[in-house]
């Protein structure tokens, strides 16, 4: 994919994956980052144009001072759509945090989305089945929560980091720590920022893409999310866990582009 | 020399398989374990040792905030400190602190402080932690990313309440109050003194610095690993041009004093075993959400591997290897002084906190211990800085006239 570099109108830059032609569909990565590889991008750039902006605080720009809380990441997320001058109203897709933040997007500005699709989205609490505390988890038990099959999760996660040598691990420590620091002032300590609140709002189509398997963001969640959003559908995916697009990106790629390609 | 007697009070009875049965002393420590009958007897032992020091000439009586935690019961300090100002007239009152990020609104720190210094007659030390990740962020759910930030909000509505003789409007990010007006005030001006009990994060040691705080490391491991991170904040009172005056720098450490340095390891090993294998058992991944240290703290490196390093060890340690790696001072009179007077030079202290009692320690052993260092060692001490012996810019500033409660009691 290509990289695009952007820096919106409050003076954040940050780095653009994009690719393709059509349509334009904007993918909001979760807390962990955009990964090495990320084939549902490229799959989708087949038939559209696929932009990726990474959030403060994930790339090599500094800028997550500027963001604190719920309003300031949904107002990011538009202006790096401003600044990518799309020249129609794009559809959003979120994975985890990533959805948190794009459902709260197109509920602040319901005639701005054209679909949205919301990947294992965070946002929600529900008492009986508590999200797990990724903020307590040690980097090596990550993949555990994350991933239905956590051997081959824990590879795509670290980019292969041995967590033995002390500094590979300060490396990723100091990464971590910027990454899950600045997701932490929207989903410490309970993920949920009030979105139930204001999903009424949602005008635009709206899929679920579920992992069968997700033991961090658990089925139970996306059924809440069908309860609350009006239009929405949900495809579940077997064999996968919270990080689906990365453990079945065909799978993935296939109900997205379905979902987008309807009329 | 300053010395502080610190009572941290644990609760006496964790099982002898806590470690294998919990995973964490703290945050999500089993209730059950607790026994508030029991509780009745520990809370007033603890603070009647407290008095017990003020009574040996020890110059303040030390106690500290903690939540969840089963080696720190008093999840609000000032609390046992009102008790404390009731019952002595002494020496000072160390409330090392209260986390002023977890107060809303922090005024209301600045309020009870102020109590404290009016009911104490000016025997208060205000004490100032960023707080533990484990308090801070597990317990009391602030965002860590925000929690410094929060921390210098509530320090600076803290001290202008203290400072400014009329109702202000604050218009802070965390707090925002219309009318700021400190009711009563404390009796030390412009604000009794602040000690900031710290961990190693390079930004406390920079905000110490430039307010003239004491700077207090309070950890377990002793003074041989605290060296590095010690040097590294006199670095930072040098290259900010300040005075090297020793009362810049606090420190905590485990003390236990016996006739002999055989009578030490008969009377105190169990106990202080107790506190380092069971106290000290912490779910790691409380100890260090990300957000909570900075970037820049990270890459210095200091603390993680201390820590990561401290909590393999302690499973394993034993009684000797406790005292020659100088996790504790223990021994007879002689060996503690000598130890004592190595650690307070090497790391340029001019304020301990000493923990006599520790772990499940019986009453009788922790006041024989206390008694002892008193008589026998705090004397020796003394007057380690002769040169800095009229530096009272670090200490509190007690009314010559105030009530005497406990001796005007019928």
């Amino acid at each position: 994919m290509n990289e695009l570099r952007i820096e919106t109108k409050r003076g954040i830059k940050c780095r653009v994956l994009e690719a393709g032609q059509g349509a334009p569909v904007v993918f909001f990565h979760g807390a962990g980052g955009l990964l090495a590889q990320e084939p549902v991008l490229e799959g989708l750039s087949r038939r559209f144009h696929v932009y990726a902006p990474e959030w403060p605080g994930y790339g090599g720009d500094a800028g997550e001072e500027k963001l604190d809380d719920m309003l300031d990441f949904a107002l990011h997320g538009w202006d790096v759509i401003d600044a990518l001058g799309l020249e129609r109203r794009p559809s959003l897709i979120g994975h985890s945090m990533g959805g948190m933040i794009a459902a709260e997007m197109a509920c602040v500005a319901n005639s701005g989305v054209e679909k949205l699709v919301l990947i294992g989205s965070a946002g929600l609490w529900i008492d009986a089945q508590p999200v797990p505390d990724i903020f307590a988890m040690l980097p090596f038990e990550l993949a555990q929560a994350l991933f239905a099959d956590p051997k081959a999760g824990e590879k795509l996660l670290t980019g292969g980091i041995d967590f033995s040598n002390m500094e590979a691990l300060q490396t990723f420590m100091v990464a971590n720590a910027r990454r899950l620091g600045t997701a932490g002032k929207i989903l410490f300590p309970i993920p949920n920022r009030r979105l139930s609140k204001r999903l009424y709002r949602l005008n635009a189509p709206t899929l679920l893409v579920w992992g069968r398997e997700d033991k961090l963001i658990p089925l139970v969640y996306a059924e809440r999310f069908r309860q609350l959003i009006p239009h929405a559908s949900l495809a579940v995916i077997d064999a996968a866990g919270h990080m689906v697009p990365y453990e079945q990106p065909e799978k993935t790629t296939a109900e997205i582009e379905r979902f987008l390609a309807q009329a | 020399m300053k010395f502080t007697w610190f009572n941290l009070m644990p609760w006496p009875h964790l099982p002898e398989d806590f470690r294998e049965k919990h995973r964490s002393v703290w945050v999500d420590i089993d209730s059950r374990l607790y026994d508030p009958a029991e509780g009745n007897r520990v809370y007033h032992e603890y603070m009647d040792q407290l008095e017990y020091a003020d009574t040996l000439g020890f110059d303040a009586m030390g106690v500290n905030e903690h939540h969840q935690n089963a080696y720190g019961l008093m999840p609000s300090p000032n609390l046992i400190a009102a008790g404390l100002a009731r019952r002595t007239s002494r020496s000072a009152i160390a409330v090392i602190g209260n986390s002023i990020a977890l107060y809303n609104p922090p005024i209301r720190v600045a309020e009870e402080f102020a109590m404290l210094d009016v009911i104490s007659g000016g025997r208060l030390l205000a004490g100032f932690p960023v707080g533990t990740p484990m308090d801070t962020n597990f317990c009391y759910g602030q965002i860590p990313a925000l929690t410094r930030e929060k921390y210098y909000e509530a320090h600076e509505l803290i001290m202008r309440a203290w400072h400014e003789p009329d109702p202000f409007a604050f218009d802070g990010k965390f707090n925002q109050l219309r009318y700021v007006n400190c009711w009563p005030r404390p009796i030390q001006k412009p604000n009794p003194p602040v000690f900031i009990p710290g961990g190693g994060s390079i930004e406390t040691w920079d905000f110490c610095v430039q307010n003239d705080y004491n700077y207090s490391y309070l950890s377990y491991g002793g003074y041989k690993a605290a060296k590095a991170l010690m040097d590294g904040y006199w670095e930072t009172v040098a290259a900010a041009g300040k005075d090297e005056s020793p009362y810049r720098a606090g420190f905590a450490q485990v003390v236990c004093v016996a006739d002999t340095d055989a009578e030490a390891e008969r009377l105190y090993a169990d106990h202080v075993l107790y506190f380092y294998n069971r106290c000290l058992h912490v779910n790691l991944g409380f100890s260090d959400p990300p957000g909570y240290r900075t970037v820049k703290t990270i890459q210095a490196g200091k603390l993680n591997q201390f820590r990561a390093e401290n909590q393999r060890l302690f499973t394993q340690l034993t009684w000797k290897e406790l005292v020659d790696g100088g996790y504790v001072i223990a021994g007879s009179p002689e060996t503690v002084r000598e130890r004592m007077e190595f650690m307070i030079k090497s790391l340029r202290l001019g304020t301990l906190f000493l923990l006599f009692q520790i772990g499940n320690m019986p009453d009788d052993k922790v006041r024989n211990s206390t008694k002892l260092f008193a008589e026998k060692v705090m004397p020796q001490l003394r007057d380690t800085w002769p040169e800095w012996k009229n530096d009272d810019r670090f200490w509190c500033k007690p009314l010559e006239t105030r009530v005497r409660p406990e001796e005007s009691r019928a």
